[in-house]
């Protein structure tokens, strides 16, 4: 027996060749020497879910399905990035750039190429195409130029996904597509307009018919012509009107090669050692390219490699598009024609539509918009070739009704083991409800460790977590991956942020409607929090709304625990002066505040104020200058100081002119959480800068910063962040911080527990290392400042109306 | 028998907001919905007296600004684990004016102070 491995080569280091070297390590890790050849400088990911990081929903990082580790755990030679030119079958060796390469076998992944239409133009700078990394970092980098235009062709699933990406990121988007209607592959007409209306509702512009003549442009694209001669002006066009199998080394390297490289069912080529799978294989004159089938031909391909036999059968597949908010779902043949039945339901009004197709008693074809809930319920009735004669009259409302059964559990628990749960990686319901129960599994992460379910575009996680529930029963805590913001929503807090950014969502009702509250205005956790976002992602433009507010950010003053309210006007670094006391002391007596107290921020609290009297205290203190100190506030709270170098015998720097300057320029910033400075003049430390959320200590060569601290229920020194120089790094330094927290932080979570969720390493990075990121930052701050910086108090008390609203309605009496 | 007093218009009290009144011998939260209903609470909540007309309104239900205790506007019962009632009035919308009227429910209706506060 020889001891000498045998030399593998793969070439496409795509989806199809990352999930056959999975099984094929499983199965025989120690069969093979591994090289890997990949076009693409990088590793294998999950290239399905590239919508998603276009549309900012999800990064690179998040869909990364191999990383290093992975290839040297397994001993995988990686090529990345190098592209092979040819095959020499007779001396078995591939050729790169580099050299030759030897194989005893030898594995084509090569995966396939965009079509490209052949008109004139196609070759100008600025014609794109979505298919790997590169295209949606050049697509992503166009849309950051504002007002950017860009021209979809191709209205397929693709093409619908880039327009709905490239729109998110705030482009102007035209999807051209050749046939009557959308998703003409997918979809039927009703369903297709259905997708138009929507589209069109969030600003896709769709042209159906539309004959691609020409791309205009000199040098770059400015605009593409069509037939008819309409003209749409395009910064960009990305071109989405199908794939061709990459099959060029194939035929290069005489193998009987078709549309595709030509494979039997166990995916050998025309050449016993060469074996060829994924979108580039052609089996039974079919090219497949969607995820399922090709998953398929990896498990196959891995048997032949180590020499079990194996079969490739093409299975029935439904798809879904991938564009958050808009579900559709369809399957098997939905063409009308001789002994086909329609069963349709429509509901207008809320954008539902429905349409199975029957043939001879049984389920043919499924088309869903709207409502997707049945999809995989109608999906398994059609792979089974059912008879549904005694429930076809109620099967349009779904599996729950059919069966006229309420427990919420009941469509999933219907369900067959052999359904179909996972598309993408073809899990069917028993293997997951087994994998529960073997492995003791109680969450979604190892059901996507065990099985793969829902690992791959992640449509079918609802499913799972519904098996996972119903194997589990009261043990099962739901998923802890992604804590739903409050019981109004399954979205969290990140989710909810991102997806108002990609959304353009600008009003709580938007986001309320747009990802499905399910409560009709939300709750006392929920508003505040999504105003505040709003308030974030929208400066300037976001009105701000007072019944979303706590009643201490809306009153603008403290509630204490009998109603009345406390007053602690602002003063910067702490610094005050006679003509300010002598206000408050004025203010305290016509009040008759019962109680004035000096504060942990260096500053004067008026407590037991009664709320009908606020308006007239606050006019009061706005004469003598004074303002709000946002004690009540999740905002910028006070900068304290020490008196540092202007009177302090130790003191290095000024740090009570360096405490005033930054209070001025940070005051009224709305933030997750409160959020307290402080600046001492030396290393003692007298204004006790490292509890605080961003700290300053000064030394004889600069300052130093620090950030993350806590003086409340956990004490939490801060972490080092790094020392600067000027007066000019510091402000720099410390409104990008702020704006970092502002932006990443969830509502109400200090920076202490924060840093500890993101790690310091990240605020650094961030912070300290991206001088170009820092000054972005510091930029985004001082843009919502610009509407921020207003007193409220000024505000309230100048308005009659608000004013009014201080005080109860009197019962007025009628004759 | 049921007296209704006029306490203002409904432009008065924010919408998803509420609006105390003095009448009846006691503070008064008038509570306006996102859908534009009203309701009238004592605006004492039942666990530490905390002033409901200062809280979030959120749906038919108030959350309390001191402790986050959820009044259902309705019923005036505690939601959830908690326990407790506040006193509710009728309350009526005539047109745009907004008419606050008896305690509902088994105790006994103020109307001698309703009386008194008429004069």
């Amino acid at each position: 027996m020889s001891t000498q491995k045998q030399k593998l080569v793969v070439v496409g280091a795509g989806m199809a060749s990352g999930r056959m070297l999975e099984h094929l390590f499983e199965v025989a890790p120690e069969a093979y020497d591994v090289t890997l050849f990949g076009a693409e400088p990088r590793g294998n990911y999950n290239r399905i879910m590239l919508s998603p990081v276009l549309s900012g929903e999800k990064t690179f990082e998040e869909i990364v399905t191999h990383d290093e580790d992975w290839y040297r755990t397994h001993g995988v030679t990686c090529r990345f990035g190098e592209s092979v030119t040819g095959i020499d079958r007779k001396a078995k060796q591939v050729h790169t750039a580099a050299g030759e390469t030897a194989y005893d076998k030898l594995v084509l992944a090569t995966g396939s190429a965009p079509f490209i239409i052949p008109i004139a133009g196609k070759e100008l700078d600025g014609v794109l195409v979505f298919r790997d990394l590169d295209d949606v970092d050049a697509m992503s980098k166009a849309a950051e130029k504002p007002g950017a235009r860009a021209v979809v062709i191709g209205g397929g699933l693709l093409g619908l996904e880039a327009a709905a990406g490239l729109q998110a990121r705030g482009m102007e988007v035209t999807v051209l597509h050749l046939m009557d209607h959308l998703l003409d592959r997918q979809l039927d007409a009703s369903a297709g307009h259905l997708l138009q209306r929507e589209l069109e509702r969030r600003g896709i512009k769709v042209h159906c018919k539309a004959q691609s003549k020409a791309i205009l442009g000199e040098g770059h694209v400015e605009a593409v012509l069509l037939e008819d001669g309409t003209v749409y002006p395009a910064d960009i066009v990305v071109m989405a009107a199908g794939i061709r199998p990459e099959a060029r080394l194939a035929v290069d390297a005489g193998l009987h090669v078709e549309r595709g490289v030509v494979v039997d069912d166990a995916m050998m080529t025309s050449d016993p050692d060469i074996l060829a799978l994924g979108e580039c294989a052609e089996h039974n004159e079919v090219c497949y390219g969607l995820v399922a089938p090709l998953y398929d031909m990896a498990r196959v391909a891995a048997k032949t490699l180590t020499g079990e036999e194996a079969a490739f059968k093409p299975v029935e597949t439904s798809t879904k598009l991938k564009v958050t908010g808009v579900d559709v779902f369809s399957a098997g043949d939905f063409s009308t024609g001789d002994g086909t039945e329609d069963i349709v339901y429509r509901d207008a009004a809320r954008g539902i539509y429905k349409r199975l197709v029957l043939k001879d008693d049984k389920v043919a074809g499924a088309v869903l918009y709207g409502d997707t809930a049945d999809g995989a319920w109608y999906f398994q009735l059609l792979k089974e070739r059912e008879v549904v004669r005694d429930i076809r009259d109620r099967m349009i409302f779904g599996q729950a009704l059919a069966g006229a059964d309420t427990d919420p559990f009941s469509a999933v628990a219907a369900l067959p083991d052999t359904a179909e749960i996972c598309g993408c990686n073809g899990v069917c319901k028993g293997a997951i409800t087994t994998a529960i129960t073997e492995h003791g599994l109680t969450d979604i992460d190892g059901v996507k460790q065990y099985t793969k379910a829902s690992a791959s575009c992640g449509s079918c996680s609802g499913l799972v977590e519904q098996l996972l529930a119903m194997s589990l029963g009261d043990d099962y805590s739901g998923a802890p991956a992604v804590k739903p913001m409050c019981g109004c929503t399954h979205h969290g807090h990140d989710e909810v942020r991102k997806l108002i950014l990609a959304h353009g969502l600008k009003t709580i009702p938007e986001v309320m409607q747009a990802l499905e509250w399910e409560t009709p205005d939300g709750c006392s956790s929920c508003r505040p929090a999504l105003n505040y976002y709003l308030l974030c992602a929208w400066p300037g433009e976001y009105v701000d709304d007072a019944q979303s507010r706590f009643v201490n950010e809306r009153h603008h003053a403290n509630i204490q625990k009998d109603g009345t309210f406390s007053v602690v006007p602002r003063m910067w670094g702490g610094l005050t002066n006679p003509n300010e006391l002598r206000a408050i002391a004025d203010v305290a007596d016509k009040y008759q505040i019962p109680t004035v107290k000096v504060t942990g921020g260096q500053r004067i609290d008026l407590l037991g104020a009664r709320k009908e009297h606020l308006p007239d205290i606050w006019s009061d203190l706005n004469s003598a200058g004074l303002v709000s100190g946002h004690a009540y506030g999740k905002a910028l709270r006070t900068v304290k100081t020490c008196v540092g170098s202007e009177w302090c015998r130790f003191g290095t720097q000024d740090s009570t002119g360096m405490g005033v300057t930054l209070e001025k320029l940070t005051w009224g910033s709305w933030m997750p959480h409160k959020f307290k400075m402080a600046v001492s003049g030396c290393p003692r430390n007298c204004a006790e800068a490292t509890i605080k959320d961003f700290g300053i200590v000064a030394v004889d060569s600069g300052w130093e910063l620090h950030v993350g601290g806590n003086g409340g229920i956990k004490v939490r020194v801060t972490d080092f962040l790094c020392k600067v120089e000027s007066e000019e790094e510091v402000i720099e330094y410390c409104t990008a911080f702020i704006q970092l927290y502002r932006e990443e932080a969830r509502y109400l979570e200090r920076t202490a527990p924060w840093i500890e969720r993101v790690g310091l390493d990240h605020v650094k990075e961030k912070i300290a290392d991206d001088a170009e990121g820092r000054a972005a930052l510091s930029e985004r701050f001082f843009l919502s400042q610009k509407y921020a910086q207003r007193d409220p108090w000024a505000e309230q008390a100048g308005d009659p109306g608000t004013r009014r609203s201080y005080s109860p309605l009197r019962q007025k009496v009628i004759a | 028998m049921s007296k209704s007093v006029y306490i203002g218009e409904l432009e008065d009290i924010p919408r998803r907001g509420a609006r105390k009144v003095e009448a009846l011998g006691c503070d008064i939260a008038i509570f306006r919905t996102g859908e534009d209903e009203l309701f009238a609470l004592e605006d004492r909540c039942p666990h530490k007296q905390g002033p409901l007309s200062d809280g979030i309104v959120q749906g038919r239900g108030v959350a309390c600004p001191l402790h986050n205790w959820i009044i259902d506007l309705g019923s005036g019962l505690a939601r959830g684990p908690d326990e407790g009632c506040v006193k509710r009035f009728a309350v009526e919308l005539r047109g745009s004016a907004v008419y606050l009227g008896p305690l509902i429910g088994n105790e006994a209706a103020p109307e001698a102070s309703l009386a008194v506060e008429a004069e």
